[in-house]
């Protein structure tokens, strides 16, 4: 399954690589384009074949009508089953005007009939009369394609088959010769092909329709079984009738080149925009939310749908669960008004049953509402009920075609995919379309101490910085929002259990706060005690310095005196002086 | 072009049997085809017949207005129902068939 894409892309592109060597025809016909890597074979007939209502006749029109309107080549109808009325009122549905391109000679329808009971054979004969036909019908208005829908009639009709095959031999021939680009239709038979093994003489290129019952859903799906001389997409590509004509879809669609914008664009929730490095998802992106039943999937939608509204961009919501009223009472509760969106037309809500048609339908559809609307946004909630009847093998290609197609327009799409609750890999998107997916948010309950708390994360978003936190998803009346999830300790903690964390811990910060002043406080009055204390001793000190100068100035007129008494002694006794000068010095200082 | 061979022994008045042989060019076939068809009508129908050759490939836009596919292709305008008889008339009596023409005797 993960290799065919990637294989058919390759088929593809060598095709158009090599789309000079054999000359080709386009049909105008969306995807089929890509698949035959340009078209039909120029100058050569291709057989389309296919069970009853599988969409043959339509392709060979929509061929003829592209061919006139888009690339100035003029085509012939040869109908031998429906008349010329019938058929120009069974295409109207897809917008053809047959009848104006007759009038504008573009186009020239001629049917053929037969009635087998009006026939005799009465002995050798050929189809040199139809050959007139076709080749009056082509030269008419220069006919450059040709239909032929469907030959098959002829075998009914025409009881010699030995005649009529070396006609048809003769016919393809024929037309090769004239150089028109041809398609032969043929029923599909049980044993071969077709009932009457047209493709023995049709071998440059056969296009096979298939219309498939599965699960009471149909599906339609074409393959290019061979192409002579070119590559081609050989898988089976589910192809639509929609109100424009036939939309093949192939799985690798195109190519992947759509350009990437840098544009960002909100999610509607100011805390999860500032996951993404504050600025949102990018423009053209696609987004995945996951979840099991009741994460919140859809208010996720309103929100994101509700921004785009506000920026004036349109939306659109396809809805495959409730009813558009529904849905607005319901988001009127987290505070999202979607009604007034509604009323001034910028938003569509597309409510329908999974089981309403099948997965090409629905796809129809959305290009149908996607392309008249122009929104700038889209949602889609969820894809996981598309895959409800349908096989999930057959949900992927859908839904890549769709993001494709959203990335092409530029479309930024939200997709929500339902998990089942306690499957162990929580990571399994249930369609395998991950990898289709630019940004995944996973939301998940967690339930702990008694209650089930919503938790959201960024799986994956690529071309940006995002957040690696978990957050609480908190639904209230005023709207959406997230709120950093406590991740202390050992575990993430959410609910009430995350606000009695903070309860603790706004009782523990206070406590080191008054703790802290009290300490401050006894510091200070110590430091204030030590200050009295070094100002006492200042004190003190000064004191004794005082007392010390005094001492000093006392002793110094001590000696003077002593000095002028010594003299008057030593000029009565002689040299007998000095010894007592120094006994009276001693005494002096004893009395300090 | 158109090639008319009423029985002039008969009145002006159209024949009971209005047949149109249609061909394509004279081929072996459509020259068979004529040839037989003359001489089943002068056998059976005597003086009750007109036979137009249409050749397509002067008058191709003929083609459609009788449905024609296969050539030679003999178509009995009148009486009423239109029949249609293919081939080269070799069969004389699947001819006679088609034309729903009763042998005399």
């Amino acid at each position: 399954m993960e290799s065919e894409p990637v294989e058919g892309m390759k088929n593809v592109k060598t095709a158009v690589a090599r789309g000079s060597v054999l000359p080709k025809s386009p049909t105008g016909i969306q995807g089929l384009d890509q698949i035959t890597g340009g078209g039909l074979p120029t100058g050569r007939p291709t057989l389309v074949c296919g069970s009853a209502g599988a969409g043959k006749t339509m392709l060979a029109i929509e061929f003829l009508v592209r061919g006139a309107t888009e690339f100035g080549e003029p085509g012939v109808f040869m109908m031998f089953e429906e008349n010329a009325a019938e058929l120009t009122a069974n295409v109207r549905s897809l917008g053809f005007d047959l009848d104006t391109l007759v009038a504008e000679n573009k186009l020239r329808l001629d049917h053929v009939h037969i009635e087998r009971s009006e026939i005799e054979e009465t002995g050798d004969y050929d189809l040199e009369g139809l050959f007139i036909r076709i080749g009056y019908a082509i030269d008419s208005i220069g006919a450059k394609r040709v239909v032929l829908d469907t030959l098959e009639a002829l075998f009914s009709g025409l009881p010699n088959h030995a005649i009529l095959r070396a006609e048809l031999r003769r016919l393809f021939r024929w037309l090769k010769d004239r150089g028109v680009t041809a398609i032969i239709t043929g029923e599909r038979g049980e044993h071969s092909l077709t009932r009457y093994g047209l493709e023995e003489y049709v071998a440059d290129c056969v296009i096979v329709l298939d219309h498939r019952v599965v699960g009471q859903v149909s599906t339609r799906r074409l393959r290019v079984m061979k192409y002579r001389g070119s590559a081609h997409g050989t898988n089976e590509y589910p192809f639509l009738i929609g109100t424009s004509g036939i939309s093949v879809l192939p799985i690798t669609s195109i190519s992947l080149d759509h350009g990437a914008s840098n544009e960002r664009v909100s999610s509607g929730i100011a805390r999860l925009d500032e996951m993404f490095e504050k600025k949102g998802y990018y423009r053209g992106s696609s987004v995945l939310v996951t979840g099991t039943p009741g994460t919140g999937k859809t208010s996720l939608c309103a929100a994101f749908v509700d921004a785009a509204c506000q920026r004036g961009e349109r939306a659109l919501w396809f809805v495959f669960e409730e009813s558009a009223s529904q849905l607005v009472r319901n988001m009127r509760s987290i505070g999202i008004d979607l009604q007034r969106w509604i009323d001034d037309g910028s938003l569509e809500i597309h409510a329908s049953r999974p089981t309403l048609h099948g997965m090409e339908q629905h796809l129809l559809a959305m290009h149908d509402a996607i392309l008249r609307a122009q929104p700038g946004v889209v949602a889609v909630d969820p894809i996981s009920n598309l895959a409800f009847e349908a096989n999930t093998a057959d949900v992927k290609p859908v839904l890549m075609r769709l993001i494709d197609f959203l990335k092409q327009q530029q479309i930024t799409g939200l997709f929500t995919s339902l998990t089942q609750g306690g499957t162990p890999a929580i990571e399994d998107s249930q369609l395998g379309v991950s990898s289709l997916m630019d940004t995944w948010l996973l939301l998940r309950n967690l339930e702990y101490n008694g209650e089930r708390n919503r938790t959201l994360y960024v799986l994956k978003s690529r071309g940006m910085s995002h957040s690696n936190q978990v957050r609480e998803f908190v639904m209230r009346d005023t709207g959406l929002d997230l709120i950093e999830a406590y991740a202390g300790n050992d575990r993430v903690l959410t609910g009430t259990a995350r606000l009695v964390q903070e309860a603790q811990e706004r009782v523990a910060t206070q406590q080191r706060r008054l703790e802290h002043e009290r300490r401050l406080r006894a510091l200070t009055v110590k430091r204030k005690a030590l200050e009295a204390q070094i100002a006492a001793l200042q004190l003190e000190a000064e004191a004794t310095g005082a007392e010390a100068d005094s001492a000093v100035s006392q002793e110094a007129s001590h000696a003077a005196a002593e000095k002028h008494d010594t003299r008057g002694f030593a000029g009565r006794r002689g040299g007998a002086a000095r010894t007592t000068v120094s006994a009276i010095r001693t005494s002096a200082r004893r009395k300090q | 072009m158109n090639t008319r061979l009423a029985d002039m022994d008969q009145r002006r008045t159209k024949p009971e049997w209005q047949l149109r042989l249609y061909v394509a060019g004279q081929t072996a076939k459509s020259t068979t085809a004529l040839i037989n068809l003359e001489r089943l009508c002068k056998t059976y129908l005597a003086g009750r017949y007109e036979i137009e050759v249409i050749d397509l490939l002067k008058n191709p836009t003929l083609a459609a207005g009788d449905q024609i596919l296969a050539v030679p292709t003999l178509v009995r305008k009148l009486p009423e129902p239109i029949k249609k008889i293919i081939g080269d008339l070799s069969n004389e009596a699947r001819v006679l068939v088609g034309l729903d023409v009763k042998p005399m005797d």
